[in-house]
């Protein structure tokens, strides 16, 4: 378990404080999902990798913390946790930097919407994987992929960031 | 029918620019992998997404790894609630522990095997001779690498894929060779540490690999009094590349 835990607990967090945006929930799901998984080991079939089995239940847990909470609550929350209150996109447009806009932009992207960003790129999902994390068909999460990324263009658009895409 | 690259309907991705996210992540089948290429060489206006793309990537990793990591007491809580969990009859496991391990294994994502293998494979490298020095001086001392699934079986119930074994700490997984008057801790260093800066810290500490697994290193600090490892675990838990340092003992 210690393996598991060592292995995995960093990308644990980081994927639960993306949904939670609150440090102090992320670090309770933690232990909510390893806890889980040491449950629940012997129901794993193999059929996915670990790591798909072991984030597809963070998120589920990181859903249901965030029901239990009151959404405005959260969304306060998610300003002085994560954001730079004094840099909405829109304040960065000056900002010479189009890398720090892109991840400014990218923690305000919607939940739905930074969620398969993340697992795409920094948890290096399949579609496949994807798909069996979030629940949806493969064809979803590939246009979801994509309606996350005109999202994006449309923020940094706004930010005064051109990429030449869309 | 050929696959279009290019949107069809103007809200909807062609089929090829679907699949750049995973063409930049590195997580496409080669045939499908190989479309993406025949794709990109021939049409400008998907390269030009293909660059904006690759941006999004590098700053998705770059805003993840500032993430930082969580504290030690995440892991305490956890096993604490381990402990309290009833005891659990032990299962005809063994038979698939093998396959089990090796599903394990098949799962990790190349990168996170890449850093861990090849760090983990350097430090023991470095290590060795230090390691070869203490069992001569310190006679009777055994030392034996980190093998959790040699751990007595006693709880040994089937495992997603990775061998389970119920510890509420990480002291049985070795058998240091350590005399007992010495803190022995498990380190965790951070995805983007150079091993350079590793070493550097391993000297600076007087500390020495004994054991580990993955990148979960079971360090030993000469001179340090197992009663002195709280003020270890302080001073490691401000270095830069550490993500994670309990006591092992």
């Amino acid at each position: 378990m210690q393996v598991l835990y060592g292995r995995h607990h960093v990308r644990v967090f980081r994927f639960g404080l993306r949904l939670v945006r609150n440090e102090q929930l992320a670090e309770d799901l933690i232990s909510e999902v390893f806890l889980d998984v040491w449950r629940q080991a012997g129901k794993f079939e193999g059929r996915s990798a670990v790591s798909t089995w072991i984030l597809a239940i963070t998120r589920f847990k990181a859903l249901s913390a965030m029901r239990r909470r009151k959404d405005a609550e959260l969304d306060d929350e998610a300003a002085a946790a994560i954001e730079d209150t004094s840099d909405d996109p829109e304040v960065s447009v000056q900002k010479k930097d189009t890398g720090e806009a892109l991840r400014k932009c990218l923690t305000g992207l919607s939940q739905e919407h930074r969620e398969i960003i993340d697992l795409v790129y920094y948890h290096e999902k399949s579609v496949e994987e994807v798909a069996a994390i979030v629940g949806i068909p493969e064809n979803t999460v590939k246009t979801r992929l994509f309606y996350a990324r005109k999202k994006l263009a449309e923020l940094l658009k706004a930010a005064g960031v051109e990429r030449g895409w869309p | 029918m050929m696959a279009t690259n290019r949107k069809i309907p103007e809200d909807e991705p062609g089929e090829i620019e679907a699949l750049l996210p995973w063409y930049a992540a590195g997580t496409l089948d080669p045939r499908d992998a190989r479309r993406v290429e025949i794709a990109l060489a021939a049409d400008p206006d998907l390269v030009r997404q293909y660059a904006a793309i690759q941006e999004e990537y590098t700053e998705t990793i770059h805003l993840n790894e500032s993430l930082g990591a969580p504290s030690a007491a995440a892991m305490h809580k956890l096993f604490a609630a381990i402990d309290a969990e009833p005891a659990r009859a032990p299962q005809a496991a063994s038979t698939s522990l093998s396959k089990r391990i090796m599903g394990f294994f098949a799962g990790l994502s190349p990168r996170t095997l890449a850093w861990s293998t090849s760090l983990g494979a350097v430090l023991l490298l470095l290590q060795a001779g230090i390691i070869g020095k203490i069992m001569m001086e310190q006679s009777g001392g055994t030392f034996e690498t980190a093998s959790y699934q040699q751990e007595p079986a006693r709880e040994a119930a089937p495992a997603p894929a990775a061998p389970r074994q119920r510890s509420a700490a990480p002291r049985a997984a070795t058998r240091s060779l350590a005399p007992a008057s010495e803190a022995v801790l498990f380190v965790r260093f951070k995805p983007d540490a150079q091993i350079a800066d590793v070493t550097a810290l391993l000297a600076r500490y007087h500390a020495s690999v004994i054991g580990g697994s993955g990148d979960l290193f079971r360090l030993q600090f000469a001179g340090k009094q197992p009663g002195e490892a709280a003020a270890v675990v302080s001073d490691l838990q401000k270095e830069k590349i550490v993500a994670l340092a309990v006591p092992a003992q």
